[in-house]
């Protein structure tokens, strides 16, 4: 790549002080963020959730960041008065959560959520803020978007919940999406449709994407390249379309501990966790 | 022999213009030995058969025969010596200040096991897990052994069938392949037979046999694993089911 990438991560720890001293769950993670789908996979506890928060320095006391740099298209977001980061969060870089029945404010409309969503990081009246949210309805595949405007979270399910989620995302036109496991909470058939419309508004609007899953399989075929975390490391990175000449145990160890329709085996592999992995530096995924 | 035997099965929630019907004349048969699954979307119903079969639902109407016995408003002692359910999320289903020992002991006192000492250490060992996790609390385990330890709870009373409601939709890949290798095990050495519940089309297809697909409460189809294979699936939800499951890169 050329020019200067959206995001740009080197040696980003995230750190918790403890009673028993201080536990790392982010241990120097190098990556870059480009106009591009980058996948990051990982078990519970590898802190790929930990590294999309701490972009947007969402670690709450005693957690606490480190990095050599982080920086936003150039501009150092480490070191940035909370105010900017404000301004940031959700202006510039958006994060789609896990389960829209947690994320959604359950006693605002649909629709005044929305415009609160973008009146927070744009000048707009009334008027052109609502006409703007029905745009994005639309554009994340809802019909009879009058009638989703005026309905409370409790009133839709969870796949439109999360639609919802993604249009108020959208609205105030970030150049960053980080969307952490944003369809397990929901149906498999339902999670496609999901996954289309990330990918299309990602592509349409030449986003960057940062895609935090468990599901290895889903981000080999959704995403243009994938990080793989263990034990707060990367321990192996490629292209998507790569995935299969993945040669770190622990790749190999999940992507064959998926009971798979199609081969089906009589015993699943079970990882065997070498310590060593733990132990070994991190790789880096700049580019 | 069949193991269960479902006829006309309905099961509502709710009276007169609140009733909902979750399932709809629903029948099927398991064989002794057999493992049967149940897939489909949240709310089609799934969970909701086996609550029913396992007594926890009081509202139902049809046939029901499980493991020779005819099911009726309630159920008897003997019944849930030969039936036992394993339930979705280890992190709820245990209790967070009985250790293990107390779970499974009083498991079985309340099915009047002997030699309940010995037979915690048999248990323990065929979920594998060792002498070492007795005395430990849920807090002190991961996901995957608090798993293990629902499971063993479920064996505490030497059942026939198992009841599965997604029993590993709540662990990550690597321990969800520990646990389905641990009850394709537990089936071979037990003789067991078991119904399960699972969004999952793969997990499905490892453990079971014969799958049943719902949609709105009703069977849209009942087929074996091979015809899901060779996708000779007849229903049109089937099919969009199994291509958006269908998602291996090996």
């Amino acid at each position: 790549m050329t020019d200067a990438p959206l995001l740009d991560v080197e040696n980003l720890w995230v750190k918790f002080r403890t009673r028993t001293g201080v536990f790392d769950a982010v241990r120097g993670v190098s990556f870059t963020l480009g106009k591009e789908r980058l996948g990051i996979v990982g078990e519970s506890g590898s802190g790929k959730s930990m590294t999309g928060r701490a972009i947007l320095r969402l670690i709450r006391p005693p957690g606490f960041i480190e990095a050599d740099k982080l920086e936003l298209k150039g501009e150092d977001i480490l070191n940035a008065p909370e105010k900017r980061m404000r301004q940031l969060r959700g202006g510039r870089v958006s994060m789609i959560m896990q389960d829209p029945k947690f994320s959604l404010n359950p006693v605002m409309t649909v629709g005044q959520q929305l415009v609160e969503a973008l009146r927070a990081h744009e000048k707009v009246s009334r008027s052109e803020a609502r006409q703007r949210a029905l745009e994005v309805l639309d554009e994340v595949a809802i019909r009879d978007v009058d009638r989703v405007y005026d309905l409370y979270p409790h009133e839709v399910s969870g796949g439109m919940g999360q639609r919802i989620m993604i249009a108020m995302m959208l609205l105030p036109n970030p150049e960053i999406l980080i969307a952490d496991e944003p369809t397990s909470a929901l149906d498999v058939s339902v999670q496609l449709q999901v996954l289309d419309i990330i990918d299309k508004l990602v592509s349409d609007r030449g986003m960057g994407l940062m895609f935090i899953s468990h599901d290895l399989n889903l981000v080999a075929k959704f995403c243009d390249r994938i990080v793989i975390m263990y034990a707060g490391r990367i321990v192996e990175t490629c292209k998507a379309s790569e995935l299969r000449n993945a040669s770190h145990p622990y790749t190999l160890g999940l992507l064959n501990s998926v009971p798979d329709l199609e081969h089906p085996r009589d015993r699943l592999e079970v990882l065997k966790r070498d310590p060593a992995w733990r132990e070994a530096p991190s790789v880096s995924a700049r580019q | 022999m069949s193991a269960i035997t479902i006829k006309d099965l309905t099961v509502w929630f709710g009276t007169g213009a609140e009733r909902n019907d979750a399932v709809k004349d629903v029948s099927f048969d398991v064989a002794d030995g057999e493992s049967f699954g149940l897939v489909g979307e949240s709310g089609s119903g799934k969970s909701t058969i086996l609550r029913a079969i396992a007594g926890l639902v009081p509202t139902w109407s049809g046939e029901m025969t499980v493991a020779g016995e005819t099911l009726g408003p309630k159920r008897s002692k003997a019944f849930y010596s030969k039936v036992q359910m394993v339930f979705q999320d280890p992190y709820a289903s245990l209790h967070p200040r009985q250790t293990v020992d107390r779970v499974l002991s009083e498991a079985m006192r309340l099915h009047g096991v002997e030699n309940i000492d010995s037979r915690i250490g048999t248990l323990l060992d065929d979920v594998g897990l060792g002498p070492g996790f007795r005395f430990r609390y849920p807090h002190q385990l991961s996901g995957g052994q608090r798993q293990r330890v629902a499971i063993a709870r479920a064996l505490a009373c030497d059942p026939s069938i198992l009841l599965l409601d997604e029993p590993t939709s709540a662990l990550d890949v690597s321990v969800q392949a520990e646990i389905l290798n641990l009850l394709v095990d537990l089936r071979h050495e037990h003789k067991l037979t078991y119904i399960m519940v699972s969004h999952d089309l793969g997990v499905v297809g490892h453990l079971c046999e014969r799958i049943g697909v719902m949609k709105d409460g009703r069977f849209e189809e009942v087929l074996t694993v091979e015809d899901m294979r060779a996708f000779k699936a007849t229903s049109p939800y089937t099919r969009h089911l199994l291509e958006s499951s269908i998602n291996s890169i090996r």
